[in-house]
């Protein structure tokens, strides 16, 4: 729980190989280091990591990532910690070295100009210190106030000695509050209780840091949050004087690497969302506005409201907002200016992206029209075979796992923590509005991708039969529900669907496919009529969940199978145009098929003789079931 | 999980955190036999252990640990 970073994909299985072969050629050991850092890793992963960017290090290989010299000064024991950090900087493409004061030599480190870490030259300076180090360890109701004063000068002026001894920034921490309450919820209240002592201090450390100029790791929040009792382990500290519990070393390494990366400049600024799924629930292009779920008064509805509320909060604070969808452009902007409960506008929007293309090329699209780069996006999909996409072919951009649920998706992002800062100023605030309200369409540039490699990578399988009883519900609401991949929209009951099933001129297909991230279900419907030596495609749809994975060569390979089998020598079809199909009007010119006609309507007429039509490899395996088993 | 597989899983544990890939471990096997296996290193591999094997060592359990043997023994009363 504490070290399930669960907006980190799973560890690579070649994980070990390839930190074993760091460093690389020139040039390329900066982004592997990066990319094995971004996934979940073990405690031994992490130093694996960290004694290859060592390796790195010493042999003076360029990683073209920043560097961070971090002393570290504590009252406790940071060995269980330090080993991890490195993992957690090179998260935020920052190369950290780690010099440890010895164990309880803070004011001797400090104070003595020709201390270890008033020599060494470093960026910063961590102030690891928590309660025992200001003798906070138990109530004082004689002196409270003055007592916490005491303390907060012999910080403030321990600060003042690392700056003026090493030129270095300080790094300040909040005090976690242990759970051993006197009273209850009276220790609150009662001046001089520690709970009361820590609370001052905690207010004491801010105003040093405002004044002094240091920077903060807040541990108050980080303990909060994973909760106090687990974070204080009063074994560990007896036993090896470590300051928390050794679990909590993660997370502690975690925000201690963001905030690194907030100081270099590497913490992302650009948040792209996904539509369908992500910002509402269902899909626009297929539920239209009546039919998505966003709003208060249902939980799906609230959960989705949830994570535009996020995204505006972020643009609050300077983060800027991009879309990046695959639909219609219209029809991805209508529930913006078209639905009442909706909070994003297209004008919170800077760049909008809605088309066909594949995602990669919308977001170099909208880095490029930002002006930022690849490694300051993070795109938000619930779809885990385009996170996977986006990962493989653009691995400086961030994208969190996300759960099944989306009440999940607001929080998982926060917990990410992709948006640290180190400063914050009216500059700030104020830069994602200074890009022009117009959410602009930039021009995506058609880049030769390698698309084999992802398609055979996604693991298809793909299976064909015969309608069925058992599915007859499903298919029925597919061919009625479906609009925007629909060739001739033809709206069948369910009794018609029965029909259909023992009509022995009929030839119908259920096509379900799945791949490694899971069951996608029935994506493809077929009904054909076989009438002499032809069969005449009746209704041809699908779901846009698997454009661009060559299903439709999948389907029509199985359409062709059945026509044979039924002694059929050609295949006849129609596109009938409606309001939201226009992205399928060439699909059977795509398929091979020839154009024999289109009237003033738009309808469009094709045939094709079925041992002519192009026979392709497919990146798919096929299940051959007479009947559907699922 | 058997203690050969739980052997071999505390070998990588072992190897990731003192560094040496050629560390072999045997039952038989004390701290003072492997390279880098220091009093800091113990408790970094103990805290490896307890995340990796989902288990959790009582102060006097981890203080009982004399060499693999102990420590495999732990693991499988644990699981």
């Amino acid at each position: 729980m504490l070290t399930d970073f669960a907006w980190l994909p799973p560890c690579p299985a070649d994980f070990h190989d390839r930190v074993k072969a760091l460093p690389l050629a020139e040039g390329a050991s900066g982004a592997e280091l990066h990319a094995l850092a971004t996934a979940q890793l073990s405690r031994g992963q992490a130093n694996r990591l960290a004694r290859a960017l060592g390796r790195c290090r010493s042999a003076g290989i360029p990683l073209g990532m920043a560097g961070f010299r971090l002393g570290i000064a504590s009252n406790a024991t940071m060995d269980m910690v330090t080993d991890l950090i490195p993992a957690a900087a090179l998260r935020q493409r920052v190369a950290v070295e780690i010099l440890t004061a010895p164990f309880g030599q803070v004011m001797q480190e400090a104070f003595d100009p020709s201390s270890q870490l008033n020599r060494a030259g470093c960026d910063a300076i961590l102030l690891a210190l928590d309660h025992r180090a200001f003798r906070l360890t138990g109530p004082r109701f004689e002196d409270a106030a003055e007592f916490v004063e005491q303390q907060a000068d012999e910080l403030a002026a321990t600060v003042r000695a690392f700056r003026s001894g090493s030129s270095a920034a300080v790094i300040l921490q909040t005090l976690a509050q242990p759970p051993e309450p006197l009273f209850g919820s009276y220790d609150a209240r009662a001046e001089g209780s520690l709970r009361w002592l820590v609370a001052r201090m905690n207010e004491a450390v801010l105003r040093i840091a405002a004044a002094e100029g240091a920077y903060l790791l807040d541990v108050a929040a980080i303990a909060e949050q994973v909760g106090t009792q687990v974070w204080f382990d009063a074994a560990a500290w007896h036993a090896y004087k470590m300051p928390f519990r050794g679990s909590c070393g993660p997370i502690y390494a975690e925000w201690l690497g963001r905030l690194l990366g907030a100081i270099r400049g590497t913490a992302r600024k650009c948040l792209v969302l996904d539509l369908d799924n992500t910002c509402w629930g269902g899909v626009i292009g297929d539920d239209g506005l009546e039919g998505i779920h966003i709003g208060q008064g249902h939980p799906l509805g609230e959960a989705h409201l949830a994570v535009q509320q996020m995204a505006l909060d972020l643009r609050e604070r300077g983060i800027i907002l991009a879309v990046a969808s695959k639909n219609d452009d219209a029809v991805a902007r209508l529930p913006f200016s078209g639905h009442d409960d909706m909070l994003l506008r297209e004008d919170h929007i800077a760049v909008f992206q809605a088309n066909w293309t594949d995602k990669p090329a919308n977001l170099e699209a909208i880095a490029c029209t930002l002006n930022i780069g690849l490694d300051a996006l993070v795109m938000l999909d619930d779809n885990p075979a385009e996170r996977g996409q986006i990962r493989a072919e653009l691995p400086q951009v961030a994208v969190p796992e996300l759960p099944a649920d989306p009440a999940q998706f607001a929080r998982i992002i926060a917990a990410a923590g992709y948006f640290e800062a180190a400063a914050f100023s009216q500059d700030d605030r104020i830069r994602a509005k200074s890009y022009a309200a117009e959410a602009q369409r930039a021009d995506v540039r058609a880049t030769a991708r390698n698309l084999e490699d992802y398609l055979q990578s996604l693991g298809m399988i793909i299976g064909a039969c015969p309608f069925d009883a058992r599915n007859r519900t499903r298919i029925t609401q597919l061919i009625n529900k479906t609009n925007q991949f629909n060739l001739t929209t033809q709206r069948y009951s369910e009794a018609q669907v029965e029909a259909a099933e023992r009509d022995p001129a009929a030839v119908t297909l259920q096509v379900r496919l799945r791949d490694r991230f899971g069951d996608m279900g029935i994506i493809g419907i077929v009904i054909a009529r076989h009438a002499g030596d032809a069969v005449d495609v009746d209704t041809w749809l699908m779901s846009c969940r698997v454009l661009g994975r060559k299903v439709e060569e999948a389907m029509l390979a199985r359409l062709g199978d059945s026509a044979r089998a039924l002694g059929a020598k050609r295949i006849t079809a129609r596109y009938l145009p409606t309001a939201k199909n226009g992205m399928v009007r060439e699909m059977f010119d795509r398929l091979g098929f020839a154009l024999t006609g289109e009237d003033a309507g738009g309808v469009r007429s094709y045939a094709a003789a079925i041992d002519a039509l192009p026979a392709t490899v497919l990146p798919m395996q096929f299940e051959t079931m007479e009947t559907a088993e699922w | 999980m058997n203690k050969q597989d739980t052997l071999s899983k505390l070998q990588e544990i072992v190897q990731d955190i003192t560094g040496d890939d050629e560390t072999k471990l045997t039952l038989n096997t004390v701290a003072e036999d492997v390279d880098n296996w220091d009093s800091i290193n113990h408790i970094k591999i103990i805290l490896a252990v307890e995340s990796e094997f989902d288990v959790s060592f009582e102060a006097d359990e981890v203080g009982s640990i004399k060499g693999v043997r102990s420590l495999v023994d732990l693991i499988a009363a644990k699981l």
